[in-house]
């Protein structure tokens, strides 16, 4: 691939391409780890003065890490499509912001824009956007999925309910569901993160679920997070798979480090498609993914942290998932370090997924080692909710004792729902509102003493 | 439990508390409009207060000498590379590589032992000051007479991966590291061990075993020493360690940078 002069500006230069979206990226600890961040915050917004002006056609023509090396950027590159690129094909990275936020960029025009843009293109343009900017055109991107409900309407918020216990204990599990079940979580997925990965463990993790959700006939998918090459195998063996699971990245290295390969994510899709479970739709993938996951398998290919993870989404949107999320603050303060990097980031990745046409939502989360605490985490929920985050995640108390990180809560999803009119999933509100858990101002306020308390509690108490 | 959801409930209490048996997870916190209710809100502040003074509180490791002074081993005090708690969370590769007076005084100990043991603060220095001195005792009490044991380390601002340089530096054909590992909100005291056979920079976690979650309520120390004490004959004897030396244990293994 061609590779023109340095870029400048002033005194500084950029050797390249990929220099210059680093040095453009606001700052964060994971590219002062890779050694890739600007200097000084006036090299860095040099960078971005510089990135402005460059064409988006350039991404096109100069690939960030090689076609011959690489299968994610083979991806990109095969399956641009230039029709869909043709209405930004004349701009440059600082025209293209300007357009997205005018008038003219309408949900339909997003929507049909989306395939023409590559990752490389979205990252570079965040790169330029304040968070307010970031959350305004999200907000026109509406991507919607289904498999028994449907997630991504404007209006609504789902949650995925994550009832991870350290040892897959099926009491603990189940208590976890029921009491997110009566906070009215669990439209995106009731989705386990299995303690240990085998098939065994999944096909008795799968059928827990699957129970309780044909018992009181409950609109949603269910999901076990391990690895895709065990879901294939249950999947032969005839358990009840809705949703396969795999955590992906930006770079065919990093990818194999997870031990994957797109072959494999393809034969899991064929396979999952194939049970044909879905009742309004068959979108039956979920990826997570979150920036620094590259760099941490020393994968990242000399690329800064957020445009290496918005290439992901690349690789996600292929396999026409139902759900995607960035797990934002779980990898630590070596590559997201305060509140503040880790609230840009949450917004960056949502906003990057939602343009390139993924069904993007956030594990709005941290660790203890990390500079942040549930202020924080409030903060970015509600930015979410307002730039149309498809889901969030809820955990019993926003304590997640198998994975040890915190994240958001049952009762912050009430919160956000409340505070910004939001509706859980159509079909899941509908099942809400028979149970008696959802009152008739949307309100989540279940009905102790009703029958869909004692349906769960008889279920819950035989688990 | 049905009884329960007969009854009315005042608000602020939650009929769902009776299912914590089953889990520690925070299940029937009840709810104030869609919030938590006071108290359950300052339970949560303080996990998480406790769990952050453990990630940084410093590593007290005279106090850690003092306790292993029964033992009668040799001592040393080491430091890494990252010389304070804000680098060494920002910059864990420095928290792998020794700082130049820790490296001069492990070579002047240089010989060939069998296994070096290493304490460290790694993310909770509170689990190594808790833990780190019984377990290691409980340790060297299973081993045999067979093993010569390198001076003990105390490392300051230490990543796992600090071992390697150290068992290098010393000459020990095997590590064992007991580490602070990454406090959650419910266990601030948790310690890790780590075993590394032929120890070396560059070694990854796939060479490494890994014994987690070492402390009273979880893994208990003798527990925890009985396995370790186990893995390290098993090490010794194939000549290996990490993922082709199988652990019996049903542990889930946290591994951490």
């Amino acid at each position: 691939m061609q590779t023109g002069a340095p870029f400048s500006f002033e005194r500084f230069t950029f050797p390249d391409l990929k220099t210059l979206l680093a040095k453009a990226s606001p700052l964060r600890s994971g590219d002062v780890l890779a050694g890739l961040a600007a200097g000084s915050d006036e090299e860095r917004v040099a960078a971005r003065f510089v990135l402005a002006d460059v064409p988006l056609k350039r991404f096109l023509n100069e690939a960030l890490v090689p076609y011959e090396d690489d299968d994610v950027t083979r991806m990109i590159i095969d399956g641009h499509d230039a029709d869909a690129f043709a209405p930004v094909s004349s701009l440059t990275v600082g025209e293209f912001r300007n357009w997205l936020l005018g008038d003219d960029a309408t949900p339909d025009v997003l929507r049909n824009l989306a395939p023409g843009l590559t990752p490389e293109m979205v990252a570079a343009v965040s790169k330029l956007m304040r968070n307010q900017d970031l959350i305004a055109v999200a907000r026109k991107c509406h991507v919607v999925t289904a498999f028994r409900n449907t997630i991504g309407l404007p209006g609504h918020l789902a949650v995925r309910l994550q009832p991870n216990h350290p040892t897959d204990d099926p009491a603990g599990v189940a208590a976890s569901i029921l009491d997110g079940l009566m906070h009215g979580s669990g439209d995106a997925v009731i989705g386990i993160n299995p303690a240990t990965d085998s098939p065994e463990a999944m096909i008795d993790l799968l059928k827990l679920i699957d129970e309780v959700r044909e018992r009181i006939d409950i609109p949603t998918q269910s999901c076990v997070l391990a690895h895709v090459t065990t879901a294939i195998d249950v999947m032969a063996r005839n358990a009840p798979v809705d949703l396969v699971f795999q955590s992906i990245a930006g770079t065919q290295k990093a990818n194999e480090s997870f031990g994957i390969t797109q072959a494999m994510l393809a034969e899991a899709e064929d396979a999952a498609k194939g049970l044909k479970r879905g009742t309004v739709g068959n979108n039956v993938m979920y990826f997570e993914t979150g920036q620094g996951a590259a760099l941490s398998a020393d994968a990242h290919e000399g690329l800064d942290q957020q445009t290496v993870e918005t290439r992901a989404y690349a690789v996600a949107r292929k396999y026409s998932p139902l759900l995607v999320n960035t797990v934002v603050g779980f990898i630590g303060p070596e590559y997201l370090f305060d509140g503040k990097q880790i609230t840009r980031a949450g917004l960056e990745d949502h906003f990057c997924g939602k343009l390139l046409g993924v069904p993007m939502g956030c594990d709005v989360c941290y660790t203890n080692h990390a500079e942040a605490d549930q202020d924080d985490m409030d903060n970015l929920l509600t930015l979410l909710g307002v730039a149309g985050c498809n889901f969030v995640i809820g955990v019993p108390g926003a304590d997640d004792i198998m994975l040890n990180y915190q994240s958001t809560s049952f009762h912050d999803a009430m919160y956000l729902r409340s505070v910004l009119g939001l509706e859980p999933a159509p079909e899941f509100a509908a099942w809400l509102r028979k149970m008696d858990i959802l009152d008739q101002n949307g309100r989540t306020r279940p009905q102790l003493d009703g029958q869909a308390a004692q349906n769960l509690l008889a279920w819950s108490g035989a688990a | 439990m049905s009884k329960l959801s007969d009854k009315k409930i005042p608000s602020g209490l939650d009929p769902w508390n009776a299912l914590r048996i089953h889990t520690d997870a925070r299940i029937g916190l009840g709810r104030v409009g869609d919030g938590l209710p006071t108290e359950r809100l300052l339970e949560f502040q303080m996990a998480h207060a406790r769990a952050r003074d453990s990630v940084h509180m410093a590593f007290d490791a005279s106090g850690v000498r003092a306790q292993l002074a029964s033992l009668d081993q040799t001592i040393l005090d080491v430091h890494s590379a990252a010389p304070d708690r804000a680098t060494y969370l920002q910059r864990p590769d420095l928290g792998r590589l020794l700082d130049d007076a820790s490296r001069e005084t492990l070579t002047t100990h240089k010989a060939r032992y069998d296994v070096a043991f290493i304490l460290a603060d790694g993310l909770s220095a509170r689990a190594t000051h808790d833990h780190g001195a019984n377990t290691l005792s409980l340790i060297l009490k299973r081993l045999g007479d067979s093993w010569s044991i390198a001076p003990i380390t105390l490392a300051t601002q230490s990543r796992v991966g600090l071992g390697d340089e150290i068992g290098t530096a010393l000459g020990a054909k095997l590590t064992v590291m007991l580490i602070g590992e990454r406090p959650g909100l419910s266990s601030a005291d948790s310690l890790g061990a780590y075993l590394t056979w032929a120890p070396k920079p560059g070694r990854s976690n796939a060479d490494r075993n890994c014994v987690s979650n070492i402390r009273p309520a979880g893994l208990a120390p003798e527990k925890a020493a009985d396995k370790i004490a186990y893995l390290m004959s098993e090490a010794r004897k194939l000549g290996l360690s990490g993922v082709a030396l199988k652990d019996n244990s049903s542990s889930p293994a946290l591994i951490e940078g």
